[in-house]
């Protein structure tokens, strides 16, 4: 086949030139801007330049407690959703009745605005000052003591966020395994069956490498996800998620670009860059991991 | 080990009403002599599956049961049964490497039966050797040929030394050269470990050159089994005597009258002990006799020179499909195209007929083949 280099780049450049105007440039301006110090966008004048906003960021205890929701959040959330989305998977493809209720059932999260869904875990766990909460009476019913989760103590706050977190990332997961359950052929199965091979053995040895790589797609998007959490914070707890004690990195790069004293780009910048390493490296770190296990 | 089938019947319901009742497997009975290789051979969607599926256990059968030697296995779920099953597709663990393909059924042994890693390794390499896979134990499945993961789904299937061998289209999914070459390693196989072997095919040449025994079936009802040579000489009906054979048979309209057969209006053989009727004539491609003075006149079309023999191709105006006849002589004739014509005369043994209406077979005397099969 003859090759025209002029034609390809002239199919190319729609791409180019938009991925080039709204991805690269603002990628690489972020980049700058975090080492800027004092920028001003009015003015488009700022004092100097090094590494003084980062210095800033990290020893801002807004940015700590920020960093570290981020990482609580991720490490409950990433492996307890998928582990659940599978055995939910597992339930869902092993029963025939009623199977297409449930999948629609368990899809119905992911359908659902964020907020609607916030306002309505906002209800349930609320303690106001005429009721406790649908959450708090259920706990009282059973002998506890109750609790405010929305404005009450870190650790209450922490389970509903996570809580919430896994239940509106769950759907996904489940749709993604319960067709990747369905794509493993059953002579697999029976081959295993014929062999003697027991229930578990079946699923450790056959089906979990057969649907691997499916779920180190999850992990790895499931961790992009939740570093980027920050709306579902925002749907729980409002938006002064600072004085909340439950604000997220991107949170943070939020009120840094547009809170309340407004205004501080360069700060903003240099904790989206923080962010954009850490979510870098794990990811990294992940695809190590899977190269190393998921191999056919 | 021996396996008996009695009154082996399984039926799939239809859909919600919509669809009749399927029975794809209609009241078997047959038993097959421990230590044979037997081919279980009918056209597509026959229900030799279903068949084998029934004896693995796979499935369980609606009614009639199923014996391996004196034990009744039909309630025996397929993992207790002592069967190897190699599947049409290998269903090889695609992320385990051979010599961990073959450990599997091994590794599952529980209790008593459980044995020591060096047995287990000792015995997963003496199968893998009897394949003659030795040096890929290393390998994963996707890393291999077509004939090599056939060979390692063998292997996995006999590492436990099971009772019954069974195995499923098993040179379906290979290159016609391939085929051939892993028809006479099955024969081997079987023949060096004399495991009661059980393969389903819809080829015909596969299942009668490997054989000891086939069973030929169609629409779940067994039409005849014997040894390859006997049902191909003695076929017990039109099916059967269509099925088998390549060239296949040619069968023409026929009558009988006055104890003698008539194509057309030509009066080709004598048939004394059948009397007047009409009938299906099937003759064999090698039952034609090149001779001018013959009573089948036909319309000559080509002659294909093979080398070894020729085919002579013509057409008839009776034959019941408007395909061409194909009769193989030898090359001791010469076929003389001037005529447009070609006559021939006929080997009674090679000429089957079959009732018109019920299209079983019809013997005359020296119908039968004169050769004496041997057990």
């Amino acid at each position: 086949m003859k090759t025209n280099p002029a034609k390809a780049w002239l199919y190319l450049i729609p791409a180019i030139v938009f991925l080039g105007i709204f991805m690269v440039y603002p990628l690489v301006d972020v980049f700058i801007y975090s080492f800027e110090e004092g920028y001003n966008f009015a003015s488009q004048s700022y004092t100097g330049t090094g590494l003084f906003n980062y210095s800033y960021v990290l020893h801002d205890p807004y940015f700590l407690q920020a960093l570290k929701n981020t990482l609580i959040l991720v490490v409950i959330t990433v492996p307890l959703s998928t582990g659940l989305a599978l055995l939910i998977s597992l339930g869902l493809s092993s029963i025939k009745p009623l199977k297409h209720v449930f999948q629609t059932v368990y899809f119905l999260p992911y359908v659902t605005n964020t907020l609607a869904v916030g306002l309505v875990f906002m209800i349930l766990f609320k303690k106001t000052a005429y009721t406790d909460g649908l959450i708090n009476m259920m706990i009282q019913w059973f002998g506890g003591s109750s609790v405010d989760f929305i404005d009450g103590p870190y650790w209450a706050k922490m389970f509903v966020l996570c809580f919430y977190t896994i239940w509106i990332v769950m759907p996904f997961k489940v749709l993604i395994l319960t067709s990747a359950l369905a794509s493993v052929k059953q002579d697999y199965y029976n081959a295993a069956k014929i062999d003697g091979t027991s229930t578990w053995r079946t699923f450790a040895r056959i089906t979990l490498p057969m649907i691997s790589p499916m779920i180190f797609y999850l992990v790895i998007t499931g961790f992009i996800g939740a570093f980027k959490a920050y709306q579902d914070a925002v749907a729980l707890f409002g938006t002064d998620l600072n004085s909340a004690g439950m604000n997220t990195i991107v949170g943070y790069v939020y009120d840094m670009l547009y809170g309340d004293s407004g205004g501080y780009p360069s700060y903003a910048s240099a904790a989206a860059i923080i962010l954009f390493v850490i979510v870098l490296s794990i990811t990294t770190i992940n695809l190590m991991i899977r190269r190393k296990n998921v191999q056919y | 080990m021996k396996v008996v089938l009695e009154h082996l019947t399984k039926v799939f319901p239809g859909r919600k009403g919509r669809k009749q009742d399927v029975i794809a497997v209609n009241d078997f009975n047959f038993e097959i002599p421990d230590g044979m290789l037997v081919g279980l051979l009918g056209p597509s969607g026959c229900g030799k599956s279903t068949a084998l599926n029934l004896i693995s256990g796979l499935e369980v059968p609606t009614q009639g049961k199923i014996w391996f030697g004196d034990t009744d296995v039909t309630e025996i779920p397929p993992e207790n049964r002592g069967i190897g099953l190699v599947f049409q597709n290998y269903a090889l663990y695609p992320h385990l490497t051979v010599l961990q393909n073959i450990l599997f059924p091994l590794q599952n042994l529980k209790g008593k039966d459980k044995l020591p890693k060096d047995v287990m390794l000792e015995r997963a390499k003496k199968v893998a050797s009897l394949v003659q896979i030795d040096e890929l134990l290393d390998r994963k499945p996707g890393e291999m040929s077509g004939g090599q993961q056939q060979r390692v789904a063998i292997a996995r299937a006999l590492v436990k030394t099971p009772n019954v061998l069974l195995l499923d289209e098993p040179l379906s999914n290979l290159d016609a050269r391939l085929r051939l070459q892993t028809r006479e390693e099955i024969k081997r196989i079987q023949q060096e470990t004399r495991i009661t072997t059980i393969f389903v095919t819809h080829d015909q040449e596969e299942a009668m050159s490997i054989s000891d025994l086939i069973i030929v079936m169609k629409l779940g009802v067994v039409h005849q089994i014997g040894k390859p040579q006997e049902v191909y000489d003695d076929p017990h009906n039109l099916f059967v005597a269509e099925f088998l054979g390549t060239p296949p048979i040619n069968v023409f309209y026929g009558t009988v009258k006055d104890e003698a057969l008539y194509i057309g209006d030509e009066k080709v053989l004598s048939v004394p002990g059948i009397s007047d009727q009409d009938v299906y004539a099937g003759i064999r491609p090698e039952g034609f006799i090149l001779d001018e003075n013959g009573p089948l006149t036909c319309r000559l079309k080509n002659v294909e020179v093979m080398g070894r023999d020729i085919s002579v191709i013509s057409t008839h105006g009776k034959t019941k499909t408007d395909k061409d006849i194909r009769s193989i002589i030898s090359t001791d004739n010469i076929v003389d195209r001037s005529s447009g014509k070609v006559r021939f005369s006929l080997k009674p043994h090679k000429v089957h007929l079959f009732s018109f209406e019920t299209e079983e077979r019809l013997y005359f005397q020296n119908s039968r083949s004169e050769r004496h099969y041997e057990d």
